[in-house]
C-alpha cells in the first residue's frame, strides 16, 4: 500500500461522502464528479487504463452532466416549503451503513488472500480483440441494451402531446 | 501491513457503504440514484482489484466485466433521471416522501 494510493483513497471517500451529505444539490453533483475522477485515478493506478479513460468519459463526461440537467430541471418552486426530513430516518440509514460497513471490513480482513503483485499490462488492441472474439455476443446485447434505454429515457421524459410547457 | 488486495477491498467496501447511506439517509431521488452509482463502482472496484492481484493466467475477464458494467450504469442512470423528471412533473417535487401515492 503505497501513499499514491492512499491519496487516491481519500479523494474517492470524501467525494462519495460529500456527494451524498451536502444540502445543496448541484454540490453533489460536483463532489460526484470528484469521486469519480479519484475512481478513473485509481484505475490507472492499477494498470487498466482503458478503464480510467472509460470512467473519465462515461462518469465525469456524461453522467455528471446529465445528474446536473436533471437537478436543474427539477427545481422546485421558490417559496415552495422545505422537505422536512425526520432525523430518525437519517440516524437509522447511517447505522445501518455503519454496521454493513464493519461487516464487510471484518470479512475482508479475516479472509486469506493473497496478493499477486507483479506487473500486469492490457492493451488497448487486447482489449479490441476480445470484445470482437470472445466477448462478441455480450458487446452486442449491451449495444441493444444501451439503444432500448436511451429510447425509453426520451419517450418517458419527452412532453406529453398537448401539454403546456411549464 | 496490509496487502494491496485488502486494501482496495476495504476502499470499496466503505465506497458501497457511503452509497447505501445515501441511499437510506436521503430523501431525495436523485441523491438516491447517485448513491446507488457510487454501489455499482464500489463493484468496478472490485473486478479490477482482483484482475490486478488475483491469481493471473492471462485472463482480462475483470477488465472487460468492468466495462460492461460502466455501460449497464449508464443505461440505468438514464432511465432512472428520466423516470424522475416524468415525476417531478407529475406531483411537482422529487422527494420520495411525497411520492406515495397509487394514483397519477
Amino acid at each position: 500500500m503505497s501513499i499514491s494510493f492512499i491519496i487516491i483513497s481519500m479523494i474517492i471517500l470524501l467525494g462519495a461522502a460529500a456527494a451524498v451529505s451536502f444540502s445543496n444539490l448541484i454540490h453533489c453533483a460536483l463532489s460526484l464528479a470528484v469521486a469519480m475522477v479519484g475512481l478513473a485515478m485509481l484505475y490507472l493506478h492499477l494498470g487498466a487504463e482503458f478503464v480510467g479513460f472509460t470512467q473519465v468519459l462515461v462518469y465525469v463526461g456524461a453522467v455528471s452532466i446529465v445528474v446536473l440537467f436533471a437537478i436543474l430541471l427539477t427545481r422546485p418552486a421558490p417559496f415552495s416549503p422545505g422537505v422536512h426530513v425526520p432525523w430518525h430516518g437519517r440516524v437509522t440509514g447511517i447505522l445501518v451503513a455503519g454496521l454493513v460497513a464493519g461487516m464487510l471490513v471484518g470479512a475482508v480482513l479475516g479472509t486469506p488472500l493473497t496478493s499477486h503483485v507483479g506487473q500486469r499490462v492490457i492493451t488497448v488492441k487486447q482489449i479490441g480483440m476480445e470484445l470482437m472474439t470472445t466477448y462478441a455476443a455480450p458487446l452486442e446485447i449491451v449495444g441493444l441494451l444501451l439503444t432500448a434505454a436511451l429510447m425509453g429515457a426520451v419517450i418517458l421524459a419527452a412532453p406529453e402531446n398537448g401539454e403546456k410547457k411549464p | 501491513m496490509i496487502q494491496p488486495l485488502h486494501a482496495c477491498l476495504i476502499l470499496s467496501s466503505l465506497l458501497f457503504c457511503i452509497g447505501l447511506a445515501g441511499v437510506l439517509a436521503r430523501h431525495n431521488t436523485i441523491l438516491m440514484l447517485i448513491g446507488v452509482e457510487l454501489m455499482l463502482n464500489a463493484a468496478n472496484v472490485n473486478f479490477i482489484a482482483f484482475w490486478r492481484y488475483g491469481a493471473w493466467a492471462g485472463q482480462s475477464a475483470g477488465v472487460m466485466f468492468a466495462i460492461f458494467s460502466i455501460a449497464v450504469a449508464a443505461a440505468e442512470i438514464a432511465v432512472g433521471l428520466a423516470l424522475v423528471i416524468l415525476i417531478f412533473r407529475h406531483v411537482r417535487t422529487t422527494s420520495i416522501d411525497r411520492v406515495d401515492g397509487m394514483k397519477g
